[in-house]
């Protein structure tokens, strides 16, 4: 008796999902990072066993990789910004004035980082006070922003070599522990700041709730408009950073500053697990996809292969890793 | 009754949704400790009521909202949950995705001094009332689960469970028995009648007379956004209730 009633508490203890359903999907982006990775260390041994490569995905890679990282608030609510190269121009832009107008280093900083903060709140009032969905809006305000940079600048670029900026670079994007670049350092520390933001505060259990279904999330008290206005503006906030370090990292700053960093970004996002669809993802994910991306671009050249095919990769890890999303999201529901 | 301010209180509340009129001067109070059912045909304009005094619509100009006496405005559900009304939707509002503990503490997280999400605390008192209070002992409902692999009926546990943990003033029921199972209704009805043992208000809205009417005190008939009869229990018997109800549907009027 006293066994079959212990059998029976055994089998309706409620138990937790299996692993596999909790972790799957950071599973399939750690499989497809490693996969990867092995196909390079085979097929370009001589480049993926020396630190140098590493070293080079160090510093280029946190470029667009502290962008995708606040980028993933902004898909899981269920939005999406196509400005931010654009912000991160005219941020950096207004540094660069800034500092030429005042000589203060500390000024420059702050000026940059609000006008990226408050560019990333101006779409995230767009979309939200006129209801226009953010893809089609961001493209609207991407091409304002680059236009009034381009404006103000007279297209011409800055050189921020000056003797006062060399400590600030250094802090930047100087080289530290064995000659990683500090970026790599400051993108794990912005995503250790967005996981937290986004896992332990009452703001990020709302961003998720957003993108879930929003009509639940308002009838429950949760001021979604507010919600994806914040998160356009953490977008702007850390474009800016990303601006900034990306001049000092070339120490000029160039007008066209961003171009070519919105598909890295993006794709980062998608193949870090994070839902095309709104309500599902990871800062972590976006972390690893970034590096994934970055290793891409890396090693089709280390490994021989002509560098146009670096798109057809592209193209295939991403369709791969979006079905590989539907896929495991339907095992999850049944 | 007399003497103690109702729980809630509209007064004159009208909505529109551009050209269409959902509710028009509506009046209504909810006294301490009483379930009032609210009943109407489709279209009458029952959820509309529902979501303005959740703060979800805001009521057209001139319409006001009492709280325990005191007028309120800016109005809000956030603040109306702050306050102490919950409401087990219809369309029980649940975040699909999300584990279960997401759930039951959507919009009113809890969180440490700090301001950072106690998600240990939330996870233990999911488990905890989804066992004590819904008796759910199924693997389904461990509070990692996502909400989208339970049945119906557990769905509405988290709703029902979720109204209960916040120990609200005044609870509102938006036909919770749709979909149940015969035992899942039963245990919804218990639940209404816990809620009036423990002093507490409710508004059950049903399109089940039979649910409704052993369950409340008093019944309000809504029709066409208009409040078209009012009755105490002691006033009416079942059938006279039906045979209004006909008569309203028909003629738009209570009296013959």
């Amino acid at each position: 008796m006293a066994k079959t009633e212990e059998v029976k508490a055994k089998n309706n203890a409620a138990r937790p999902p299996s692993f596999w359903r909790r972790f799957g999907m950071q599973f399939g982006i750690w499989g497809v990072g490693i996969g990867m990775w092995l196909i390079f260390v085979f097929t370009a041994s001589e480049a993926f066993t020396s630190k140098d490569i590493y070293l080079a995905f160090a510093s280029s890679t946190p470029i667009f990789a502290l962008m995708a990282i606040p980028l993933t608030l902004i898909v899981i609510t269920g939005e999406i910004d196509l400005s931010f190269p654009s912000v991160m121009a005219l941020a950096t832009a207004s540094f660069a004035k800034t500092y030429s107008g005042t000589g203060n280093i500390w000024l420059g900083f702050a000026v940059a980082l609000f006008v990226g903060t408050m560019c990333g709140y101006f779409n995230g009032w767009l979309v939200t006070y006129f209801a226009i969905p953010s893809l089609v809006i961001t493209i609207g305000t991407g091409f304002l922003f680059r236009g009034i940079e381009l404006a103000w600048m007279n297209g011409s670029g800055v050189g921020l070599t000056d003797e006062k900026l060399a400590s600030v670079a250094n802090v930047l994007v100087g080289r530290s522990f064995f000659g990683i670049a500090n970026q790599f350092w400051w993108t794990i520390v912005v995503t250790i700041i967005l996981w937290f933001v986004l896992n332990r505060t009452k703001f990020g259990a709302h961003v998720f709730l957003t993108g879930d279904n929003k009509i639940s999330a308002q009838l429950m008290g949760v001021d979604i408009n507010k919600v994806k206005r914040r998160t356009f503006a953490i977008m702007g906030f850390f474009a800016a950073f990303a601006g900034l370090v990306a001049s000092f990292e070339v120490s000029y700053f160039w007008p066209t500053l961003g171009e070519g960093l919105l598909m890295n970004s993006i794709a980062s996002v998608f193949l870090g697990g994070t839902s095309v669809f709104g309500g599902i993802g990871t800062v972590t994910g976006t972390f690893v996809g970034a590096f994934i991306i970055g290793a891409i671009n890396a090693g089709i050249v280390a490994s021989g292969i002509n560098a146009f095919f670096t798109q057809v990769f592209f193209g295939l890890v991403i369709i791969i890793s979006v079905i590989m999303q539907a896929v495991i999201s339907k095992r999850i529901k049944r | 009754m007399a003497g103690q301010a109702p729980v809630i209180q509209l007064k004159n509340v009208s909505k529109t949704f551009g050209e269409v009129r959902s509710l028009s001067g509506v009046d209504l109070e909810i006294y301490p400790g009483e379930i009032v059912g609210l009943l109407g045909d489709n279209g009458a304009g029952k959820s509309t009521l529902v979501k303005t005094i959740m703060g979800f619509h805001k009521p057209d100009e001139g319409g006001e909202i009492w709280f325990k006496g005191e007028k309120i405005t800016e109005w809000s559900v956030e603040k109306a949950r702050a306050l102490g009304i919950e409401t087990i939707y219809q369309e029980r509002a649940l975040c699909e995705l999300q584990p279960i503990w997401r759930n039951m503490f959507m919009g009113r997280e809890i969180r440490n001094k700090f301001g950072k999400l106690d998600v240990a605390k939330m996870k233990s008192e999911a488990t905890r009332l989804m066992s004590e209070h819904m008796g759910f002992t199924s693997t389904a409902v461990h509070p990692d689960n996502s909400v989208l692999t339970m049945s119906g009926g557990e769905k509405q546990g988290v709703a029902i469970t979720r109204a209960l943990y916040f120990e609200a003033e005044l609870v509102i029921l938006d036909e919770p028995t749709v979909g149940l199972s015969l035992s899942e209704t039963k245990k919804t009805l218990e639940f209404i009648q816990n809620i009036k043992k423990s002093g507490r208000s409710a508004i059950f809205i049903d399109h089940n007379i039979f649910h409704i009417y052993p369950a409340v005190d008093r019944m309000i008939v809504l029709d066409r956004g208009k409040v078209a009869g009012n009755y105490k229990k002691s006033e009416i018997t079942m059938d006279e209730l039906i045979e209004s109800m006909y008569r309203v549907a028909r003629t738009g009027s209570l009296k013959e």
